[in-house]
């Protein structure tokens, strides 16, 4: 493995994109995901690649859609209001099949919200954001190493299934240091006789469209679409378990908050509570088996996460409301502290909210 | 028998879906016969708007990519950065570029980006069912200006090209219009000027084609087109309002 | 060190806060420990408060927020009196008394006092009282010790100004040498 460096998450995804083989990316300056733009325009021009700008988000993910079209990996990050602004290219990229990697640092919302972490825009990556019936994989990291080796993986996995993938972090991840290993191994390259490369008067010409006018093909398409979803759901699934083998409470949370429910989890331990949890690393595909599995033997589930209540709707839907789910979250940039997470898994041993 | 008249190579053989007397046939024509004389063909790569010439892609030989309304230039600038030997061009019309798109006009014009810009001005969105557009003339009226455009409550046009030629990124601005055997030769001199300045690194190119819309007008074709020489050009004026490589010469 | 330390490093803005965190992180990371560093950030990095949260453990890192530290650097005063509450124990709190005239209340908390600030000024290294009170903490803090420090500096201080690595260095061993 090579050398460890302290680096922060921001910049974590900057180095893996590129390492990755990402040679454009296209952003916007917004709090708290610049530092991806800043090293992006430091690090592209020394390796031949593009760094622009571009006058908003909405242009920004428009250009992701030009370079993507042409077959090349490409990039653009924001955090949540600017994404707001990228859905309609999300939903664009999705309609094309192209894929791409967008990163959302996400900060408190609606509106122009605040700028602390948070983790509201849960419903707006994993069930759509833009219009339409699509998805988006969206991976969801817990360390600046992953904040670094899931994009890597983002851009494999766009590739792979020709659609966006998203990399869901927050304020936290975004700003935090932590030791980090670089090396990621190869990069898959895959076919895509798709992309625009100039017919060179070869070959016929390649289109790419979102629109179809006769609603047979349109539905069609959308058929084939969630054909390949299907496929993403069976074998893309990834997840953490944490003391799980014994567990009589499940604790489910991801990025930030697994983290703080972990200390609470190992607290909950000390004082002979049954406590795991599963972490999902893919918000989408939701790991829906391994909690479906743990809906048998646990007899509570808690959902710490910083927003009013979205991924939990997720668990109620996994487990088939088998058990109680209950929720323990903090938003509008708070973020849960291990005592009150250890207080609602107390309150769910003693079964007393249900 | 030689043959004294054909169809562009860089053109299919799809129907055209415009509608009787539209000149964007005419447009498409000239674009085409552009890429054809200059041989770049296997090397284009054109951006189709949301408009009425959403389905530009079906007509040309090159490849082509469809854009979000608007956004056309924001794309183009994204597969030219990807491959700098690309010619790529938008065709938008006024809706998507003036009004929607201003901000990606303007920006890529600003950043110089090495694209060619076909812009149809017909004063009308088309596609929609002729609606008020950014270009419709004060006192037209449209489906949503029912009364004519009242430049009172709902502002003036918006004159493109007089607009880049005080953007300094801007490299090539010049309106033409389709109405007439004169100008549209004047049209095809501006389309394939605005492709070679592509080809010789010279940036942001636009051409205004001032157009017509019988059907969303209310007019026979050819009325539409003395329409155009009436009340079109006189608000919107032909010429070349910015060559920086001619002012350059001209020092 | 005891398995695990939980370091807050608070003052104002343009203190060098972060920077001595990012220090201590890796001379952790140096000495093969976990490590986590995790500012505060937003508007308050200019001219408010500023900090940022330590961790260096033997085990893997949970959470690498810092609400309860084992130490407190405390830079300015409503740093002190925002945190001191906070402070687990048992722990330890240094406060720049240059610039903080208010004693530590609590009785259970090791406290130490050093005018970090003035004598950045008397040794005409004025913009390092964050390393200098960096050093106290390293003579102070079980498992902490002057290993490494040249290293971790040349991790921290930017290429361009490695000019300063001496007079961090510098800095350093005066906090770790000043007798109260």
């Amino acid at each position: 493995m090579s050398e460890k460096v302290l680096m922060k998450g921001n910049e974590a995804i900057a180095e893996a994109a590129i390492r990755a083989g990402c040679n454009h990316y296209f952003g916007y300056p917004i709090t708290p995901q610049t530092e991806v733009a800043a090293y992006m325009a430091k690090r592209m021009p020394k390796i031949g690649g593009t760094f622009l700008q571009a006058e908003s988000e909405v242009s920004a993910i428009n250009m992701v859609i030009g370079v993507a079209s042409t077959g090349k990996r490409v990039m653009t990050s924001s955090s949540s209001p600017g994404v707001s602004l990228k859905a309609e290219g999300i939903s664009y990229l999705a309609g094309c099949d192209l894929p791409a990697v967008v990163v959302n640092v996400q900060r408190g919302g609606p509106g122009l919200g605040g700028i602390q972490p948070s983790q509201s825009d849960y419903f707006q990556s994993t069930k759509g954001g833009g219009h339409g019936d699509y998805r988006n994989i969206v991976l969801a990291p817990a360390s600046v190493q992953e904040m670094a080796s899931l994009t890597f993986k983002a851009f494999d996995l766009a590739d792979k299934y020709s659609m966006v993938s998203m990399i869901l972090a927050d304020g936290t991840m975004g700003q935090m240091m932590e030791p980090v290993s670089l090396d990621a191994g190869e990069v898959n390259t895959y076919e895509k006789p798709w992309a625009l490369t100039g017919t060179n008067c070869e070959r016929k010409h390649n289109i790419v469209n979102s629109l179809y006018l006769k609603p047979e093909a349109l539905e069609q398409k959308n058929f084939e679409r969630y054909e390949r979803y299907k496929k993403i759901e069976e074998n893309e699934v990834m997840y953490e378990e944490y003391l799980m083998d014994d567990a009589e409470i499940c604790v489910v949370s991801f990025g930030i908050t697994s983290r703080v429910a972990k200390n609470a989890i190992n607290e909950a331990r000390a004082k002979g509570v049954k406590v795991g949890m599963i972490r999902p690393i893919t918000l989408w595909p939701f790991p829906k088996k391994p909690l479906a599995a743990a809906a048998e033997k646990c007899k509570a589930f808690i959902s710490v996460e910083m927003s009013m209540g979205q991924m939990i709707e997720d668990i109620e839907l996994a487990i088939r409301c088998k058990k109680p789910v209950l929720l323990c979250n903090r938003v509008g940039g708070m973020i849960p502290t291990p005592e009150e997470v250890l207080a609602k898994i107390q309150e769910a041993n003693e079964g007393g909210a249900f | 028998m030689s043959v004294v008249f054909e169809k562009p190579k860089s053109l299919t053989n799809a129907v055209l879906h415009y509608c009787p007397g539209c000149t964007h046939g005419i447009i498409h024509r000239l674009v085409a016969e552009v890429i054809d004389e200059l041989g770049i063909e296997g090397k284009t790569i054109g951006v189709a708007p949301v408009g009425c010439a959403v389905m530009a892609y079906d007509y040309f030989t090159c490849d082509f990519v469809q854009a979000a309304h608007g956004r056309a230039p924001a794309v183009a600038t994204g597969v030219k950065r990807s491959d700098p030997s690309k010619i790529v061009f938008t065709y938008q019309g006024d809706g998507d570029l003036a009004a929607i798109g201003t901000a990606e006009t303007v920006h890529s014009a600003a950043r110089r980006e090495n694209i060619t810009v076909i812009f149809v001005n017909n004063a009308i969105y088309g596609m929609t069912g002729g609606q008020m557009a950014p270009t419709t003339l004060p006192g037209q009226v449209t489906q949503t200006s029912p009364y004519g455009r009242d430049v009172e409550t709902v502002g003036y046009p918006v004159k493109v090209c007089e607009l880049l030629s005080n953007v300094d990124g801007a490299a090539y601005v010049e309106r033409v219009a389709v109405n007439s055997v004169k100008n549209i030769k004047n049209a095809k001199k501006a389309i394939k000027k605005a492709f070679q300045n592509q080809l010789d690194g010279k940036g942001f190119s636009l051409v205004e084609v001032v157009s017509t819309c019988p059907t969303n007008w209310g007019m026979t074709p050819e009325k539409a087109l003395q329409w155009v020489e009436e009340k079109m050009i006189p608000y919107y004026p032909l010429g070349v309002y910015k060559d920086i490589y001619a002012e350059e010469e001209a020092k | 060190m005891s398995k695990s330390c939980k370091l807050l490093f608070a003052g104002f803005g343009g203190q060098g806060i972060l920077f001595a965190g990012k220090f201590l992180a890796y001379k952790g990371l140096i000495e093969d420990k976990q490590v986590s560093w995790l500012p505060s950030y937003g508007p308050e990095m200019r001219g408010g408060t500023a900090n940022c949260s330590v961790i260096i453990s033997d085990e893997p890192i949970g959470s690498p927020i810092v609400d309860n530290p084992d130490v407190l650097i405390a830079m300015n005063l409503p740093s002190l009196e925002k945190y001191e509450n906070a402070v687990v124990s048992g722990g330890k709190i240094f406060v720049d008394s240059t610039l903080i005239n208010k004693k530590v209340e609590r009785t259970d908390v090791d406290v130490y006092y050093i005018p970090a600030t003035q004598m950045a000024y008397d040794n005409n290294i004025k913009t390092l009282a964050n390393m200098i009170i960096t050093g106290k903490v390293l003579k102070e803090v079980d498992g902490f010790s002057m290993d490494n420090i040249e290293a971790a500096l040349k991790k921290v201080v930017s290429a361009r100004k490695i000019e300063l690595l001496g007079v961090n260095e510098t800095a350093i061993k005066s906090g770790y040498d000043y007798a109260e």
